[in-house]
């Protein structure tokens, strides 16, 4: 059984985003630990990339800082081996196909496996691309996470099939970032979902409060946050991940009430 | 291996968001394109607004002075607005339009291609919003009036590097909120596929015009055919109709800003490696850590980390050479096109003619190269002045 499938099974699942490196590594270190602590269930620990064009602006400026910190990939595989000694809360890196690929994706994927990263989400690598480097993860037994958007619509039953570990909803059309509401008709897309595939689904983009996770976990199965915690480390920099805790608490209460 | 592959490049490595609007582009295109109709409207646009078929030019003096093969010049730079992109957008735009669409967006470099979908958008009656980075807004100030002028929205994108490849992630972010009613009309033959072919097919009147006027006026196929390429809509565009000819050598030219030892350069094919960014598989300026290269070349429109799929497939396999030229290079070729032929050339084009200087003399004059002059230089005035130390204001 994917290691994924566990985050699934405390209830509906609260799923945090963490850009590496914002503001530097021990930050981020920290802030994982403190996630893992107080509720979360899986996390995406996101490998910055110099032009993430799925991004708002909170996370691509998230990225620059980073990447103007001087974060290396393999500076980011060490902090997952530290992180690994003691945690066993699913994990998986989103990044971009370039990041994988220019590391050499054989050499990416397997150290994926080594350090202990149970997935990869690559918004960049759409369900015709995945070949690129589906066989890797197989063969190195890492969870090649899928995406659909409000304009799948024919292509879910397709996507939704071949999916694995998680699915990953899309609430809303353009890049990540805080919304006030939410308008897209995700019942529908993930009464498809369910008619293809028994693995879970998590809606992620446009999330912040505790109202909204409960209502996007009430209809699929968790919610994922990524921009409202990047805010608070643009915010408290190194003093963040006490505040993180703070508001993942609030975060997995919202996704558990019903 | 997913469709639209130049060998091994291209692809759709794109958002899923996006996938059915390319998916809906694709057929489209591939409806029109044999449409007697759609055909017929886009020629007369090409002939009755945008001046085609542009000329073809024997520069004797330019040939006498360098004193090796016969020189001739597309002159793609007295098309409407100035440059080749306008085959591009006019073709892009009624598709759109046949499409349903009702609004444009553009990203832009030196702002011509911008500029052209600007034109386009007035003309058919469409939105138009251009994504220009902020940097190229101050260099080219002169085209983000015209665009306003015509009616567009010109957005500055400041992230990154504030520059084309900046402003291509910010049009493709803005696709991604807005697909219902709009084209994203990009400007060169790169990004995911159906685009890279689009474009080309687009841009490859020139080649087929080239083609026909050289058979004309010398009875033969040219020697070498010489374009500047940063995305590579125009070298594309006139290499096309002549991959088949293998006796004719076909040569890019890339931006090596300050050279390609140095890190201020855009040359691709002389300092990138093969990666994945903006929608396709490719050569692109990078780190070891696949993090994009900030880019360098005194030309706006050059001014990008990748080429398009078919130039990286054309370099695997041979058929087209692509070669480094430098900003001071470029600048003498723009300086000595204008006092030789009295034309003023693009300062990307002037990377066309820079190599030109360099091989034209050591041809015999039997030889004949054509030189493809993507447009003209009047936007760039101000910018090369600045580089010779001179401040004018315009």
């Amino acid at each position: 059984m994917s290691n994924i499938r566990k985050a699934f099974e405390n209830g509906k699942a609260f799923i945090p985003f963490i850009t590496c490196g914002d503001p530097d590594l021990k930050t981020t270190e920290a802030a994982v630990r403190i996630m893992a602590e107080r509720g979360a269930d899986l996390i995406e620990l996101g490998i910055p990339f110099s032009d993430p064009t799925a991004e708002g602006p909170v996370i691509q400026e998230a990225n620059l800082r980073a990447l103007t910190g001087g974060i290396k990939t393999d500076h980011i595989f060490d902090m997952v081996r530290s992180l690994r000694k003691d945690l066993t809360i699913p994990m998986v890196f989103m990044t971009y196909a370039n990041v994988v690929f220019s590391y050499g994706a054989e050499k990416f994927i397997s150290t994926c496996q080594e350090i202990g990263i149970d997935g990869l989400i690559l918004p960049d690598l759409p369900y015709e691309e995945k070949e690129e480097f589906l066989p890797l993860c197989h063969q190195y037994d890492v969870n090649l996470i899928s995406l659909i958007a409000p304009t799948s619509e024919d292509r879910i039953s397709m996507i939704a099939r071949e999916a694995e570990g998680f699915l990953y909803i899309v609430s809303s059309l353009g890049v990540t970032g805080t919304r006030s509401k939410i308008t897209t008709d995700l019942e529908s897309i993930i009464k498809v979902v369910r008619e293809n595939t028994d693995i879970p689904c998590a809606i992620g983009f446009g999330i912040s409060t505790p109202e909204q996770a409960q209502k996007m976990a009430g209809i699929s199965d968790g919610a994922i946050v990524g921009s409202a915690i990047i805010k608070l480390l643009a915010k408290y920099g190194e003093k963040a991940p006490e505040y993180i805790g703070e508001y993942t608490e609030s975060m997995k209460k919202g996704v558990m009430e019903r | 291996m997913s469709r639209g592959r130049f060998g091994i490049h291209g692809g759709q490595y794109i958002p899923e968001t996006l996938m059915n609007a390319l998916i809906e582009l694709e057929e489209a295109y591939n409806y029109y394109k044999n449409d007697p109709a759609f055909n017929r409207e886009l020629a007369e646009l090409f002939c009755e607004y945008a001046g085609r078929p542009s000329r073809l030019y024997y520069a004797e003096k330019m040939t006498r002075d360098l004193g090796g093969a016969r020189i001739y010049l597309k002159r793609e730079d007295l098309n409407h607005t100035g440059a080749h992109k306008i085959n591009n957008v006019l073709g892009q735009a009624l598709l759109a339009k046949k499409m349903g669409k009702t609004r444009l967006i553009a990203e832009t470099g030196a702002g011509q291609h911008g500029v052209a979908t600007a034109t386009a958008a007035a003309l058919l009656d469409m939105e138009c919003v251009v994504f220009m980075g902020e940097e190229d807004t101050k260099r080219q100030a002169l085209n983000v009036y015209r665009m306003r002028l015509l009616g567009s929205e010109v957005v500055p994108v400041k992230t990154g590097t504030a520059t084309l490849k900046d402003a291509v992630s910010e049009a493709m972010r803005e696709w991604t909120s807005r697909i219902s009613d709009t084209h994203y009309c990009l400007g060169s033959v790169m990004g995911p596929h159906p685009f890279p072919t689009i474009v080309r097919d687009f841009q490859a009147v020139i080649s087929q015009e080239i083609k026909d006027q050289i058979l004309e006026k010398e009875g033969r196929l040219p020697d070498a055919v010489l374009a500047c390429v940063g995305g590579g809509s125009n070298a594309i565009g006139c290499f096309y109709h002549f991959i088949e000819d293998k006796d004719v050598r076909l040569i890019g030219c890339e931006a090596a800003g300050r050279g390609v030892d140095t890190f201020e350069t855009a040359a691709t094919i002389a300092t990138g490696r093969l990666g994945i960014f903006h929608g396709m598989k490719s050569y692109f300026c990078q780190d070891s850590d696949g993090q994009i290269a900030p880019v360098y070349s005194i030309s706006a429109g050059l001014d990008y980390p990748g080429i398009g799929p078919e130039h990286a497939h054309l370099h695997d396999i041979g058929r087209a050479e692509y070669v480094p030229v430098t900003d001071e290079e470029a600048v003498n070729a723009f300086e000595y096109l204008a006092r030789t032929e009295g034309i003023i050339p693009a300062i990307e084009s002037a990377h066309a003619v820079a190599h030109a200087m360099k091989i034209v003399p050591e041809m015999s004059r039997d030889q004949i190269v054509v030189i493809n002059l993507s447009g003209r230089g009047d936007k760039d005035c101000a910018a090369i002045a600045r580089y010779r130390g001179e401040d004018i204001h315009e």
